[in-house]
């Protein structure tokens, strides 16, 4: 027996669960009822793990959401930083046009007001070679020939090298080879402006007696036959004594300090007065004299007869005496300095310097 | 077989057994029943997948004893039961059965070949499914429809599942 069972213990063991379950089955069956018990603790240790299960699985979620939403805010603020940026760019070059337009403007109102033949061109390109030199976008079919002045509103910029048929080229006032012929507003010096290879330019040939001043204006003069007279050069802003004879002043050219994008090319010139330096007043106040005390404090002049200050003046009333046959005048000596008044705390002081306007 | 035929074939005649951590006992088909239960509440597209029946077909094949692998069906059924609407015993009685004759199979053959598994757990989906029907129409008579082509292309789906499934319990 014990033999039998061990040989059919697979199907053996198979069988008592089998029929176990159909027995557990019959009897649901039959009696319609469930296992309440069975039932009950499979729920009770069900439920505890379904909550860790649903903690576990919302709190993921909501990570993943949370992350997602992160994400979703990392691509946002990618997308926010290129419209940004887009903008910007948007932003900059609408200003450029802007620019560009008032620039347009304030040339085509040059070019109205000004009694000389204008005409207006745009820098298309810089010359190669380390000179300080041009392309512009009109030719001789417009026009332009060599030796034309190129000029700003703002003052004069270069002249024509060389004309081509559909541009030209344009040497600056800051290159070494150029030369203008100009003249000081002040004091009506002469002088050639040469370009020095930098922002600023040299005026030549100023003798060192010549008073030049800081923030004085030089215009051209018209020697030169290339520039119009009284188109502004430029502003002093170095004056020293040269090695020589004449004075090193240097000016800051007024036609370059925009940039260069567009120029006017003078077609016809016409010479215009240079402007007078104008010295701006302004009113300063300062309080009447002090009243005299009494008694009158020494007089603080010496007398002397009328006329006679100096010794040249005293030889010569002597002269004039021993002509005419008169007594000749004796100058009296000054009296001593007087007591010195005590200073008023409201004495006036000199003016400032006004800087010279155009 | 015979003892002499045993003995000329030695240890690779006769496919291995292998040991079976006792957590892995455990918590795969605890897993498994709490995802049947958990999963398709949140993707319906889930609730094709039977892994109480996959984690049983798995563990009877390890452990190539049909009484281990009936015990081990029967008590993966039994959970199952009491965690869905059906009398106690119906997914028992099919998973014993699934049990039983897996760990007979796995006594004749290798199972550790990808292929094979995925053959023995696609067969073993339809006899499962099969016993499960008979049990619910014969003895319950409850309607109970057994689509061919749907149960076809579960048991294909379940077997694709199988396969990654049984090499991610091998190294348990």
């Amino acid at each position: 027996m014990e033999s039998i069972l061990n040989r059919y213990r697979n199907i053996t063991v198979l069988v008592i669960v089998l029929g176990a379950q159909l027995l557990l089955l019959a009897y649901q069956v039959k009696s319609r009822q469930e296992v309440p018990a069975i039932r009950g603790w499979a729920v009770a240790a069900y439920v505890p793990v379904a909550k860790i299960l649903e903690g576990v699985r919302s709190n993921t979620l909501g990570l993943l959401d949370r992350y997602s939403d992160l994400l979703h805010a990392q691509d946002r603020n990618r997308n926010l930083n290129r419209e940004v940026e887009r903008l910007r760019l948007e932003n900059q070059f609408l200003k450029t046009e802007l620019a560009t337009a008032d620039r347009a403007k304030a040339l085509s109102l040059f070019q109205q007001r000004s009694p000389s033949r204008l005409l207006a061109a745009r820098v298309v390109g810089m010359v190669t070679g380390g000179a300080r030199e041009v392309f512009i976008d009109r030719g001789s079919k417009d026009g332009i020939q060599k030796g034309m002045a190129v000029i700003t509103p703002d003052g004069i910029a270069g002249k024509i090298t060389a004309a081509y048929s559909s541009g030209a080229q344009v040497l600056l006032l800051t290159d070494p080879s150029f030369g203008a012929g100009v003249i000081s507003t002040k004091s009506r010096i002469h002088g050639t402006v040469k370009g020095q290879g930098h922002g600023s330019v040299l005026v030549e040939y100023i003798p060192n007696e010549q008073p030049v001043a800081v923030g004085e204006w030089f215009f051209t003069s018209g020697d030169d036959r290339v520039f119009p007279k009284g188109l502004p050069v430029g502003r002093v802003h170095l004056v020293r004594p040269g090695k020589m004879f004449f004075q090193e002043v240097f000016l800051t050219p007024s036609g370059l300090h925009n940039g260069l994008e567009e120029v006017l090319v003078v077609i016809e010139g016409v010479h215009q007065p240079v402007p007078e330096q104008q010295e701006v007043e302004q009113p300063f106040h300062t309080l009447e004299p002090p009243p005299m005390d009494e008694p009158a404090a020494p007089e603080a002049q010496p007398v002397t007869p009328a006329g006679i200050d100096t010794d040249a003046d005293e030889i010569l009333a002597r002269y004039k005496a021993a002509r005419s046959g008169a007594p000749a005048p004796k100058a009296v000596p000054p009296d001593p300095i007087p007591e010195p008044a005590p200073a008023s705390p409201t004495a006036p002081t000199p003016a400032p310097a006004q800087p010279p306007r155009r | 077989m015979t003892e002499f035929s045993d003995h000329l074939l030695g240890q690779r005649g006769r496919p291995r057994r292998r040991r079976i951590r006792p957590i892995a006992f455990l918590i795969a088909p605890l897993f498994a029943i709490l995802f049947q239960v958990y999963a398709p509440r949140f993707a319906w597209q889930l609730g094709f997948l039977e892994l109480p029946l996959l984690v049983t077909v798995y563990f009877a094949l390890l452990r190539r004893e049909p009484v281990t692998g009936l015990l081990i069906g029967c008590f993966v059924g039994l959970a199952q039961d009491v965690l869905s609407h059906n009398p106690l015993g119906v997914f028992g009685i099919s998973k014993t059965l699934v049990g039983y004759f897996a760990a007979s199979l796995s006594q004749r053959v290798d199972v550790e070949n990808g292929a094979v598994r995925f053959m023995v757990a696609s067969f073993f989906y339809f006899f499962h499914q099969f016993t499960f029907w008979v049990l619910v129409s014969s003895l319950l008579s409850q309607p109970f429809a057994l689509g061919f082509l749907e149960t076809l292309l579960y048991g294909v789906l379940n077997a694709a599942v199988a396969v990654p499934l049984y090499a991610l319990l091998d190294r348990l």
